[in-house]
């Protein structure tokens, strides 16, 4: 099998949709959860108007979920997130140590992308920890605090609603720094922009 | 003998004499008033016919016999407050013709009540909309039902409990036809539709006095009793929701955050500035997501790096 230049479909189109809309949501929600975490007078978008965009976006990407959720079963995507637990954390120190230190003295990637590995060890931890933990809480967490009155009213001696939005603000922030790392990672490529081609057209080099 | 020394030995007198009766309400179908003011049917001797007669004792007369021997005023009896003749049955109709006692008649300036300063409470009375629209005839008992009464914003340790004894205050009348109108004169417009603008209505009448909004905050005074007219009240999210607003001037200042301060509970490291919207809830929260993005970048950086200068 020939190295060089192997272009594999990676991301069909549903799932290059699916990753678009749940791109562009996250960034309405991340900005407006940042201006509504800042305050009434402070926010640096009118308070009122953040809180409906931030419901909007939250609606759509819970819907959009969906999609993902469905559509990774119907189309056997899920496949790519399963995790063998025999050996994981070794194979995850092996690529971290890829990404530190092996990378700069021209180690080659312990784990190729192929047909029938889409992600690195690290990658689908990270994929798997954000969109079947972490987006799934935030969507629990954001239609509670739409509707407050169906949270419990005292946790031990705190408030439903303030632990409730609390935990939402925090999974929210990790949410946020594992898109500037996904970002980052996604620039790792033979080019910086080469990754982000790939989830426009669904084409995929492997080198 | 000074006519203050004097009174004080007559109340002296009164209350032990009350005291060491127990409770006078404890038999109420046997007090001469309970007979009749504790049930919804009276029955008396009418003389001009000679016959046992039964009535319907009006509502607004009735009176709850377990909120009185519950209440702070429960060593006193009726005629402490009302006129001994109301004794004798048919009651003289001039009797209602006269003024009654008022609270300031044994609460004002007498030292032995100064922590609840019931002069500064007459005095913000005074400059209220209670007090403009209908003067002397708006007594404390509007509000504070004398036979039942029990300090229970001093008492409590239940936030949820003082809203809700609180907001049942101003409902007693806001939410009542009958004594809405018999003070203002025309019909109570309904709570619920004139606060239609306010988001999660419910919640925050549940956990919200409506004093809150609806009083101009003396901070010296425990409760403001100075309650505005509709169009003064606050109806900016801001004044409440954000550090340093007028919640913590009031009711937090007093008993929420007291409890919770004095409190070594893992609430006090939460609950202290719960009701304020944003991330100056918690600085410690704050401090840390600062702290994670700056390693974030941090580490990014020294990638970026090494990608570039050191392949």
């Amino acid at each position: 099998m020939s190295t060089e230049n192997t272009k594999l479909y990676f991301y069909p189109f549903w799932l290059r949709i699916w990753h678009a809309i749940n791109a562009l949501g996250i960034i309405m929600l991340i900005i407006t959860g940042i201006s509504l975490q800042w305050g009434i007078e402070s926010s640096f978008i009118q308070f009122g108007v953040a809180i409906k965009i931030h419901n909007i976006s939250g609606i759509i990407l819970s819907l959009n979920y969906l999609l993902f959720f469905v559509g990774n079963i119907v189309t056997k995507n899920i496949r790519f997130y399963l995790i063998k637990p025999k050996g994981f954390g070794k194979r995850l120190f092996k690529q971290a140590q890829y990404y530190t230190f092996g990378m700069f003295q021209g180690m080659k990637s312990p784990f190729p992308l192929s047909e029938k590995r889409k992600f690195n060890p690290l990658q689908k931890f990270a994929y798997v920890m954000v969109m079947y933990l972490f987006v799934p809480f935030l969507i629990i967490s954001g239609f509670a605090l739409l509707f407050p009155e169906i949270i419990i009213d005292k946790i031990y001696t705190l408030s439903g609603v303030l632990v409730t939005s609390v935990l939402h603000s925090a999974a929210g922030f990790l949410v946020s720094v594992f898109l500037i790392v996904h970002l980052y990672v996604a620039s790792i490529g033979k080019s910086p922009v080469e990754n982000f081609k790939s989830i426009i057209t669904g084409w995929h080099n492997i080198h | 003998m000074s006519n203050r020394k004097l009174i004080t030995i007559l109340l002296v007198f009164t209350i032990s004499s009350n005291l060491l009766a127990q409770s006078q309400y404890d038999d109420a179908k046997n007090h001469t008033c309970l007979k009749c003011h504790a049930s919804q049917i009276i029955k008396f001797q009418n003389e001009v016919t000679a016959k046992e007669q039964k009535k319907l004792m009006n509502p607004y007369y009735i009176i709850d016999t377990l909120g009185l021997k519950a209440g702070v005023h429960k060593s006193f009896d009726c005629t402490d407050c009302h006129s001994y003749d109301y004794s004798v049955y048919p009651h003289d109709g001039k009797l209602k013709l006269s003024p009654m006692s008022s609270c300031l008649d044994c609460h004002g300036g007498d030292p032995t009540y100064a922590t609840y300063q019931f002069e500064r409470i007459d005095e913000e009375f005074k400059k209220s909309v209670h007090f403009k629209v209908s003067g002397e005839d708006f007594t404390c008992g509007k509000c504070h039902n004398q036979h039942t009464y029990h300090p229970t914003a001093r008492n409590s340790g239940n936030v949820m409990e003082i809203v809700s004894y609180s907001n049942s205050l101003c409902l007693s009348c806001h939410n009542d036809m009958n004594r809405y109108e018999l003070v203002s004169g025309h019909e109570n417009p309904k709570i619920v539709q004139i606060h239609n603008w306010l988001p999660n209505q419910e919640l925050h009448f549940k956990h919200v006095r409506c004093i809150e909004c609806h009083t101009e905050v003396a901070d010296s005074l425990m409760v403001s009793h100075n309650i505005l007219e509709k169009e003064l009240a606050v109806r900016k999210c801001a004044e409440c929701h954000n550090s340093d607003s007028r919640l913590k001037a009031s009711l937090y200042k007093y008993t929420n955050l007291q409890n919770r301060n004095d409190s070594t509970s893992i609430g006090s490291i939460f609950s202290n500035e719960s009701y304020v919207i944003g991330a100056q809830q918690f600085p410690l929260l704050k401090k840390l997501s600062y702290l994670i993005i700056a390693l974030t970048f941090a580490g990014i950086g020294v990638h970026i790096f090494f990608r570039y200068f050191k392949k």
